[in-house]
C-alpha cells in the first residue's frame, strides 16, 4: 500500500487517490496544424520509465485535487509531491 | 551436441529402470557467438515460441535468445495459465484461436507435455448489461467459428456447486459464457519445451545475458550492446513484456505502453473441489484449481506503473473479496503464496506485433494481462513477421501503425473505454 501525501489534505492511503498516469502532456494548442504521427504521439506514446517519474494523482475520495507526484517506478518510494502549476513542471527528471 | 532423446513413456520407463541417472540436460546453456542472423532478445515464452517457428517454419538455424535472468522467470511463470480464444473483435479472436489451434497440438509438436487442459472457461455476467455484451460476443465467436455458448446460471450451478448463485448474493450471477476447449496449461512446461525444442533446431540460449544497447547504422539495425559483449546481427525482434519501453527507448522509438504491476495467488493445496476455470470481469477475479491442488486467483492490475514485480495491498483485498462473493465457502482458505508479474498494456489492450521504424528491428510486446494464452500463436506470428519482414495476415491488424491511422481494436470488452 502506497502512503500518498496529498499537497492539500497530508498523507492518506493509495485507496483515496486515482492514479492520472504521465505528469506534463500538454495538449497541442493547434491540433489542426499537426498529422497523424503527432497526434498519435500525444494521445498515446508514453514514457512509461523506468525509474524516477513524475505523474499525475487525483485525491478522488478526498479532495478531488490533481496533484503532481514524483515516485521511483521500480522501488515505488515517492520522492515528493507538489501542486499542479499553471508552467511546466519545475522538477527535472531524466527520461 | 548429440541428438535429443525423445520423451515418451517407454522413456520414463527406461530412465527409471537406470535410477533416472541418464536424463540428458534438456537444452544447451549457450555462450553467446559474435554474429547471429537473427537475435531474440527476452526468454520468456513468447521469445522462445519466437525463436522456435523462426528454426522449425521459416529455416532459420542461426539464432540466439537473449535473457537478463532464467529461461521464464518473468512473467511466463508470473500468470494464472489460462488459455481461451473467445474475443470479441475479429481480429483478436483469429489470433487468439491460431493459439488456441496450436495448443491443442502442442504437446505433440516440440515433444514436452505442456499438460494443456481444456476444462472449459465461464466469464460470468451479474448485470442485464453483462448478459447483454456475453451475448454479444458468443455472437461473434460463433461467426468466427470459436466454439463458445452462453448458459443460464442453472447450468453454472449445476456444473460448479461450490458457487453462489443466490439471487441475494453480492454479485448476482444471471448466466456466463462458456468456451469448453478453452482451459489451462503448465506455464514452466511451455518455457521449458520450447527451449529444448528450439535447441534441439540450433537456437543459442543465452542466460544472464543483458541488452544495454541496440546500434543502428542509420535506420538499420546493426546489433545490440550486452552484458556480455556486442553481438551483431540484422535481425532482432524484442519480446520483453514489461520492459518494452525499456528497450524502445534505446533504439529512440515511442511506444504506447504502461508498464503495470499485475498480482496473482495460490492457497494451500486442496482436495479436488473445482475441475473448470472462473472469470468474472465486473467483480475482478479469475480462479482455478492446479493439479497440486491449490486454488489459483488472480485480478485486476494495480493502476499505477510499476516496474517492481509487486503490487499493492489493496488490490489483494479486492480481488479475494470478490472470489469469496463468489465462493463463500473459500472464505477459509489461506493463501500461500502471492507474487506480481509486470504487464505492459496498450491503449485498446491488444497486443502490438509489429515492424518498427528502425529497419530489422521488431516488437512484440503490449499482450497486457492476457500474454500466456497467445504463446505459440505470438511466437508463430512474430516468427513469420522477423523471417519475411513483413507481417503474417493475422497480425498485420497489431502494428505500431494503427495508434496513428486510428485503426484501433478496441478489447476492453465489458469496461469498453472510450478512446
Amino acid at each position: 500500500m502506497l502512503l500518498i501525501k496529498c499537497p492539500w489534505c497530508g498523507v492518506r492511503d493509495e485507496t483515496e487517490f486515482s492514479y492520472g498516469g504521465e505528469a506534463g502532456i500538454e495538449r497541442p494548442l493547434k491540433p489542426e496544424d499537426l498529422n497523424d504521427q503527432e497526434w498519435a504521439d500525444y494521445l498515446f506514446m508514453r514514457k512509461n520509465t523506468r525509474g524516477l517519474f513524475l505523474e499525475q494523482w487525483n485525491h478522488s475520495l478526498g479532495c478531488r485535487q490533481w496533484f503532481i507526484v514524483e515516485r521511483n517506478t521500480v522501488t515505488y518510494e515517492i520522492i515528493a509531491t507538489s501542486k499542479i502549476k499553471n508552467e511546466a513542471p519545475d522538477i527535472q527528471v531524466d527520461a | 551436441m548429440a541428438p535429443m532423446n525423445k520423451y515418451s513413456a517407454f522413456s520414463l520407463f527406461k530412465n527409471a529402470l537406470t535410477n533416472n541417472k541418464n536424463w540428458q540436460v534438456s537444452w544447451r546453456d549457450a555462450t553467446p557467438k559474435s554474429k547471429y542472423d537473427a537475435i531474440i532478445v527476452g526468454g520468456g515464452g513468447h521469445g522462445l515460441a519466437t525463436a522456435y517457428y523462426l528454426a522449425k517454419n521459416h529455416g532459420m538455424k542461426n539464432i540466439a535468445v537473449l535473457e537478463k535472468g532464467w529461461i521464464g522467470g518473468g512473467n511466463t511463470a508470473r500468470n494464472t495459465t489460462i488459455v481461451r480464444s473467445n474475443y470479441l473483435w475479429t481480429e483478436s479472436s483469429l489470433l487468439y484461436e491460431k493459439s488456441l489451434k496450436l495448443w491443442e497440438g502442442l504437446s505433440q509438436d516440440i515433444n514436452f507435455n505442456v499438460m494443456f487442459s481444456q476444462r472449459g472457461v465461464y466469464n460470468l455476467g451479474h448485470t442485464l448489461q453483462d448478459m447483454r455484451d456475453i451475448e454479444r460476443r458468443v455472437s461473434a465467436n460463433q461467426l468466427n467459428g470459436i466454439d463458445a455458448e452462453v448458459v443460464d446460471a442453472q447450468q453454472i450451478k449445476q456444473a460448479i456447486p461450490l458457487i453462489n448463485t443466490s439471487k441475494n448474493a453480492r454479485y448476482p450471477i444471471l448466466g456466463a459464457s462458456l468456451q469448453r476447449r478453452a482451459g489451462v496449461a503448465r506455464h514452466d512446461a511451455v518455457a521449458w519445451g520450447y527451449a529444448r525444442a528450439a535447441s534441439e533446431l540450433g537456437v543459442d540460449i543465452i542466460q544472464q545475458c543483458e541488452v544495454t544497447g541496440i546500434r543502428k547504422n542509420g535506420s538499420q539495425v546493426m546489433g545490440v550492446d550486452t552484458s556480455r559483449g556486442y553481438i551483431e546481427a540484422k535481425k532482432v525482434g524484442v519480446v520483453v513484456a514489461g520492459h518494452a519501453s525499456v528497450l524502445a527507448d534505446m533504439a529512440g522509438i515511442r511506444l504506447p505502453l504502461e508498464s503495470h504491476p499485475l498480482q496473482a495467488y495460490v492457497s494451500e493445496p486442496l482436495k479436488p473441489v473445482l475441475d473448470t476455470v472462473i472469470m468474472s470481469n465486473a467483480v475482478h477475479g479469475y480462479i482455478s484449481q492446479s493439479d497440486k491442488g491449490e486454488l489459483v486467483i488472480g485480478a485486476g492490475i494495480d493502476p499505477y506503473i510499476g516496474y517492481g514485480q509487486r503490487g499493492s495491498f489493496c488490490t489483494i483485498e479486492h480481488c479475494m473479496q470478490a472470489i469469496i462473493a463468489l465462493f463463500p465457502n473459500f472464505s477459509r482458505v489461506r493463501m500461500l503464496r502471492q507474487w506480481g508479474g509486470i504487464v505492459d498494456v496498450s491503449p485498446d489492450a491488444c497486443p502490438i506485433l509489429s515492424k518498427t521504424p528502425v529497419e530489422g528491428l521488431y516488437f512484440n510486446c503490449g499482450w497486457g494481462t492476457g500474454g500466456f494464452k497467445a504463446t505459440p500463436g505470438s511466437g508463430w506470428t512474430f516468427a513469420h513477421t522477423i523471417a519475411n519482414n513483413q507481417p503474417h495476415e493475422l497480425n498485420a491488424p497489431f502494428s505500431l501503425d494503427r495508434f496513428s491511422t486510428g485503426a484501433l481494436i478496441d478489447e476492453h470488452g465489458a469496461a469498453a473505454v472510450a478512446h
